[in-house]
């Protein structure tokens, strides 16, 4: 009882949560400034000069190694940033600030080169990252003066070099074993992220190609574009969404039921070779993609043995054109749901399989005292057990088909055609994206659609983080 | 849940077995028998379904056919079994085209990124796993989020980011594509590591364990499953991706390609000879042989991998 009346607390308290975050956010910022100041005002001479010279406070509690790296940074930072270096003839430094302003203004002729937008917006997204890292050390190389400054005090001595680096070893592990894999995520995944977002509020298309023609901001008019419902983008945007989402639920849900069919079948109580059976399915994990789709997709061509075998058959008369045929979208489309079964099946089965075998024993007890049949035990406890276990995936793999690629790429490249239009019947929100922008060079309108599976994805993942967590509350309950 | 898995498989065999020996009509024996043949046909049935592709790449890779004007027929065929067999398409596949080249580069680009992705995926687990941080839930959220954007969307930008640092169309720049991201996939460590007792690493701390010392002497040696799931992936991984690869080293520079793209372009590259697909089945073959053998050899831990996975949503 208790717990439903928490819930719904929690539901009318959102709003004011929402609130309380800003004000907290207030409340933070306030008191970073007062301890700023503070520790200006208490801090030995040292802390004052780190405030204008990195590293100085080190130095004065003679942590020579720490404040000298610090220096260096402060250097080599402002350096950097003051004398703004050229890469690819495009300034990396203070000027790349004013550069992502204006994204460019030099048109250029036969003698000079046209600015490099593209370059610009991403030299100034990295500017960006570098002042916000020299920041960080800024406000770190303070913090680490005033602890020395502390130490003093209680008459302790400063740590020395050796022991912070024997700290990262230990209480400060975590600090260096993620370091390695933030550096990654920063540059592999946030930077290139950030850029393709900003790169939705421009112009940066077919007809502005980086470093032939500027570029320049245009802000939502991309957006604005797609729902015009004129031009070609808009006027198959809703197809492409629409099959999309058809897509993902007949993959999902063929997938799921096939699969939870095949594992009760392997486990059947009887069957022999169990471990054989499951070896067979999982070849088709096992095989790379790119092997067992354009195989399929040549079986299944009109000179392909299937085709022969149907018409030895007699099931037709003329070859059918499974994934190509151009008349009628329906059948590259039943035929690409068909074929995502033989490819996702097994790894339902696998994981529903482990499911089977971590049925609590309890339950079956419990059910045989209470005389209850096999038919009913397995109707009552086997198959609720099994769905109230995968839901999440469920929803985990609805968003995998959302963004899933290969299947359609490799089977029918998104293909049969429309004619006029670059987005095929088969076309996922992906694969379109893709051919936008590695065949077609259309960046900003790929960047919006990016960003609109990503708030689709997003939105699903929302409802299956609170599914789950009401699931964990349930769990409590038994 | 996977130490408990294999008992609780017992219990529910010995729970059926107890169910057997209780005395059972006839009638309901032979309804028992009737559906037992029946799942062995459906099992039969969907064992051929699945291993007929599989099985038709394999008869092409051997089939050696000529035509009437001594051509070897390269293309797809509407009989399924070869009217006669060889080795010649392999002939070919190794002294005609870049293969062998493909599958070194492949075999160097897994080598390296999946150690430096099993390190990564590996630290930051046991991190968000067992140490207690201030940053730790921010990190966590932010990886969630993350995880949501489209991978072919931060594509282009790394694209644009690796010809800025000079560093496009080679390999070294796929290695750290491949092995960048890693930090990224932690959960099903994570929940891995979730199980090992908490005490365990207390009991060792009062020892005067570092949290270092933990990791390396009491969290790995009781980690081999999930070292040989994530390494697993990560060394397959190479072998099957297309789309990265495509991007990174471009159509020309066939030299530097993966088996992935290579043998993607032999067939639906912008110079397409069609007599080349059972050359190209045979590259598949080759590819697939070895990292079948490994994925089959190590099942059981992709297993425990998914198991787990999939509980823990």
């Amino acid at each position: 009882m208790s717990q439903i009346s928490e819930r719904k607390n929690e539901k009318s308290s959102e709003t004011s949560r929402f609130l309380s975050f800003f004000k907290n956010l207030g409340i933070k910022t306030k008191n970073a400034f007062l301890k700023f100041g503070n520790r200006f005002k208490d801090g030995s001479i040292g802390t004052k000069l780190s405030h204008f010279i990195m590293g100085s406070g080190n130095l004065y509690h003679k942590q020579i190694a720490k404040g000298l790296i610090y220096l260096a940074l402060q250097i080599a930072f402002l350096f950097i940033f003051i004398t703004s270096p050229e890469v690819n003839s495009t300034p990396l430094g203070f000027k790349s600030i004013i550069n992502f302003i204006t994204l460019g203004t030099e048109e250029g002729d036969i003698f000079n080169p046209t600015d490099n937008s593209m370059l610009m917006l991403l030299f100034g997204v990295i500017v960006f990252g570098l002042i916000g890292l020299f920041l960080a050390a800024y406000s770190s190389n303070i913090k680490s003066s005033y602890k020395a400054d502390l130490d003093k005090r209680k008459g302790k001595k400063p740590t020395s070099f050796k022991q912070d680096i024997e700290s990262l070893l230990d209480e400060r592990f975590h600090i260096a074993m993620l370091t390695p894999a933030i550096i990654g995520i920063l540059i592999f995944t946030i930077l290139p992220t950030i850029f393709m977002i900003l790169i939705a509020f421009t112009n940066f298309d077919s007809q502005h190609p980086a470093g032939q023609v500027l570029f320049d901001w245009v802000g939502l008019k991309n957006f604005a574009d797609i729902f015009s419902g004129t031009g070609e983008i808009s006027v198959r945007f809703g197809p492409v969404l629409g099959w999309t989402l058809i897509w993902a639920f007949f993959a999902t849900s063929t997938n799921y039921i096939g699969g939870i069919l095949l594992a009760l079948l392997i486990n059947k109580k009887g069957i022999k070779l169990k471990k054989l059976w499951r070896t067979v399915f999982i070849l088709t994990i096992a095989l790379p993609q790119f092997i067992s789709l354009l195989a399929m997709r040549n079986l299944l061509s009109e000179y392909g043995p299937i085709n022969a075998m149907l018409l030895e058959l007699g099931i037709t008369d003329a070859p059918i054109s499974f994934l190509s045929n151009a008349e009628s979208a329906w059948t590259a489309r039943i035929t690409i749901i068909v074929i995502n079964i033989w490819i996702g099946v097994p790894y339902t089965m696998l994981m529903t399989s482990g499911i089977l075998m971590n049925v609590p024993t309890e339950l079956y007890e419990a059910a045989q005292i209470d005389g209850a049949t096999k038919r009913q035990a397995f109707f009552n406890i086997t198959i609720p057990y099994i769905l109230f276990i995968t839901t999440p995936y469920l929803i985990t793999s609805f968003i995998g088909n959302i963004t899933s690629f290969n299947v359609i790429y490799l089977l029918t490249g998104g293909g049969p055609g429309v004619p006029g239009y670059k987005a095929g019947e088969t076309d996922l929100l992906v694969t379109w994206l893709y051919k936008l922008t590695i065949d077609e060079s259309e960046y900003n309108i790929g960047s919006v659609i990016a960003i609109l599976t990503f708030i689709i994805t997003a939105s699903a993942t929302l409802i299956s983080y609170r599914r789950s967590k009401s699931f964990k509350e349930e769990d409590a309950f038994q | 849940m996977i130490s408990t898995s294999a008992p609780a498989n017992k219990a529910v065999e010995s729970n059926l077995v107890i169910g057997k020996k209780a005395k059972v009509p006839k009638s309901v024996k032979n309804t028992r028998r009737t559906s037992l043949i029946v799942s062995y046909i459906l099992l039969v049935v969907l064992t051929i379904i699945w291993l007929y592709p599989i099985l038709w790449i394999f008869l092409n890779s051997i089939r050696v056919e000529y035509n009437s004007s001594n051509q070897l027929i390269g293309i797809v065929v509407s009989h399924y079994f070869p009217k006669s067999i060889g080795l010649e398409n392999f002939r070919r596949l190794f002294t005609e085209t870049l293969f062998p080249r493909w599958f070194l580069n492949t075999l160097m680009v897994s080598s390296v990124s999946f150690v430096l992705s099993t390190l990564l995926t590996l630290s930051v687990a046991y991190v968000m796993s067992k140490l207690k941080f201030s940053a730790r839930k921010k990190f966590l959220s932010i990886a969630i989020i993350l995880g949501l954007f489209p991978g072919f969307m931060s594509m282009i930008a790394i694209y644009y980011i690796l010809k800025a640092l000079q560093l496009t169309q080679t390999l070294f720049a796929l290695i750290l594509v491949y092995s960048a991201g890693a930090g990224l996939g932690f959960y099903v460590a994570k929940g891995f590591f979730d199980i090992i007792p908490n005490s365990l690493l207390e009991s060792a701390r009062l020892d005067g364990a570092t949290n270092s010392q933990i990791f390396v002497k009491i969290i790995l040696p009781l980690s081999k499953p999930i070292i040989i799931y994530t390494a697993l992936l990560a060394f397959i991984g190479p072998w099957m991706d297309f789309i990265f690869a495509r991007v990174i080293l471009g159509e020309t520079n066939r030299e530097l390609h993966t088996v992935a793209v290579g043998l993607y372009y032999m067939i639906y590259g912008e110079r397409v000879d069609s007599n080349v697909f059972t050359m190209f089945t045979a590259g598949c073959v080759v590819v697939a042989v070895p990292i079948v053998t490994l994925f089959l050899s190590m099942q059981r831990y992709y297993i425990e991998g998914v198991t787990a996975g999939a509980v823990k949503g």
